[in-house]
């Protein structure tokens, strides 16, 4: 279980987050396909930014806490799931923030 | 090049995407504000796991050395350029028309009732 233990602080991210879909109405896995297209230019420029500093060896990871899954430039797969949760949370919060405080962001009609 | 430095130049492109690229200007917007501070006590916490347990391992000749909840302060700006670009993008595609709707909130009884 101890090379989950990076997939455990993601999924926990994505609980801490997920409850607003249901509860507060952001309606943001509703627009899923707006959510999709954000994702391919995030997941896309920090996942080569990744790339660049493990070659660089500004970090590196656990073989042990993560799941062993390498894409190639020793990209963890872990790694590529981060940089899908973390969007999906911040949008979660960001469209809750709005739902909340209803001011503008710059996409209404 | 650091991670220092990479990071720095991170938060510039993300800000110069928001204001000129993609002009969705949220670093002048109260609803952006209003929401990074949430994220970056959730940042502080799953980051402060990784590092803290060693997941993630940093070199120390790549960073400065000041640290904030086990996690080199460089990870702040990181953290930083990935969700500004994330907003940006969101709010852009919004802008020209992707799945502008349903708006955030709208079905929500909870908040309808919190309003009334």
């Amino acid at each position: 279980m101890r090379h989950l233990s990076y997939l455990f602080v993601l999924a926990a991210c994505l609980l801490a987050a997920l409850w607003l879909e249901p509860v507060l109405k952001v309606n943001v896995l509703r627009r899923w396909r707006r959510l999709l297209l954000t994702l391919v230019p995030v997941v896309v420029i920090f996942g080569l930014w990744d790339l660049a500093a493990i070659a660089a060896g500004h970090w590196t990871f656990d073989p042990a806490q993560t799941t062993g899954i390498l894409l190639p430039g020793r990209l963890p797969l872990d790694e590529v799931l981060f940089f899908v949760t973390v969007p999906v949370c911040a949008v979660l919060g960001f469209e809750a923030v709005r739902a909340v405080l209803r001011r503008p962001a710059g996409d209404e009609e | 090049m650091s991670y220092t430095a990479a990071a720095l130049l991170g938060v510039a492109g993300a800000v110069l995407a928001d204001l000129f690229v993609l002009r969705t200007r949220l670093v002048t917007r109260v609803a952006f504000w209003a929401t990074y501070p949430i994220i970056i006590v959730f940042q502080l916490l799953s980051n402060g796991i990784l590092t803290g347990r060693r997941i993630v391992i940093y070199d120390p000749a790549a960073i400065l050395g000041l640290r904030i909840a086990y996690a080199p302060v460089e990870d702040l700006l990181f953290g930083f350029a990935l969700v500004l670009l994330t907003l940006s993008t969101w709010v852009w595609l919004g802008r020209r028309g992707i799945d502008r709707k349903p708006a955030a909130g709208e079905g929500s009884r909870l908040l309808r009732r919190l309003r009334h």
